[in-house]
């Protein structure tokens, strides 16, 4: 089982995840660091993301469109508000408009990863995510990019089995 | 997507409130009125009233008689509702992080061959 332990605070409006993974801390950070292995688990199979412009530098901005079923590209971005690879990373989500400028009418949220070394080739992660308000967060639920659970399993199967094919 | 009561707005708007929030915390036991209540802010009894008339039109606490005193008592039913919000959410990075596993053990499997 990957995640360990979740803490949900619904007043003070966070929820903190902790993973743990049997792999290296440096392997673990690339799942952030690498913007393609970062599109094969961001988003869920319905939506999947596309990063487009990826650095994690201090004050840059990442920018990234989800795919819906429909076609649908929402836009998004995340601004880098501190890194320290391949240790710590913090990041407020938003979304952008058609033209890929910053959309102000949509809430975004704000998530701090923090990964450390737990024993030999084993890897703790936590996220820890911060709304703004419960209206941020209810209207990003109904934004449906809620959808990833029952969703992944399906996709876990899929990679396996892609993993199978190139055996 | 209809997961919002039509009054859902209101109830975010009422909870962005510290005082509010912490008003919420303490109702839940249902025994204070709205004078014992206000006896634990640094606030006037007509300020902690209006964050309680606030809430109750959030529909967030009701104020109930029990003999000849009146209660605030917090609605947990509205209170269930942000938790499950919260508990969509968790969902949303649990398929990430399965997601992540997934990638994680197909490098895994890669070196071994």
């Amino acid at each position: 089982m990957t995640v360990t332990a979740v803490q949900k605070d619904p007043q003070a409006l966070t929820l903190t995840l902790d993973a743990e993974f049997e792999a290296s801390q440096e392997r673990v950070w690339q799942l952030w660091a690498d913007p393609r292995q970062l599109e094969r688990w961001w988003g869920p199979p319905t939506y999947p993301a596309t990063f487009t412009k990826h650095d994690l530098a201090p004050g840059s901005r990442v920018e990234y469109h989800m795919t819906g079923p429909e076609g649908d590209q929402p836009k998004a971005y995340w601004d880098i508000v501190e890194v320290d690879p391949p240790r710590r990373l913090l990041v407020h989500d938003g979304f952008r408009n058609d033209d890929g400028t910053e959309n102000t009418d949509l809430p975004g949220n704000e998530f701090e990863v923090t990964i450390a070394e737990s024993g030999e080739n084993r890897t703790r992660m936590s996220i820890e995510s911060r709304f703004p308000s419960q209206e941020a967060m209810e209207q990003l639920l109904a934004m449906g990019m809620e959808q990833g659970l029952t969703e992944a399993v399906g996709q876990i199967d899929a990679i396996l089995a892609e993993d199978r094919a190139a055996v | 997507m209809q997961i919002a009561p039509p009054h859902f707005d209101r109830m975010f708007g009422a909870l962005a409130d510290a005082t509010r929030r912490d008003i919420v915390r303490r109702a839940i036991d249902g025994e204070e009125g709205v004078a014992e209540l206000a006896g634990h802010y640094p606030m006037s009894f007509a300020a902690v009233q209006k964050h309680v008339a606030i809430l109750e039109r959030a529909g967030l606490v009701t104020k109930q008689r029990i003999g000849r005193r009146k209660v605030v008592r917090t609605n947990v039913e509205g209170l269930r509702m942000a938790r499950r919000l919260l508990d969509r959410y968790e969902e949303m990075w649990r398929g990430r992080m399965d997601r992540m596993t997934a990638l994680v053990a197909e490098t895994r499997k890669e070196k071994h061959r």
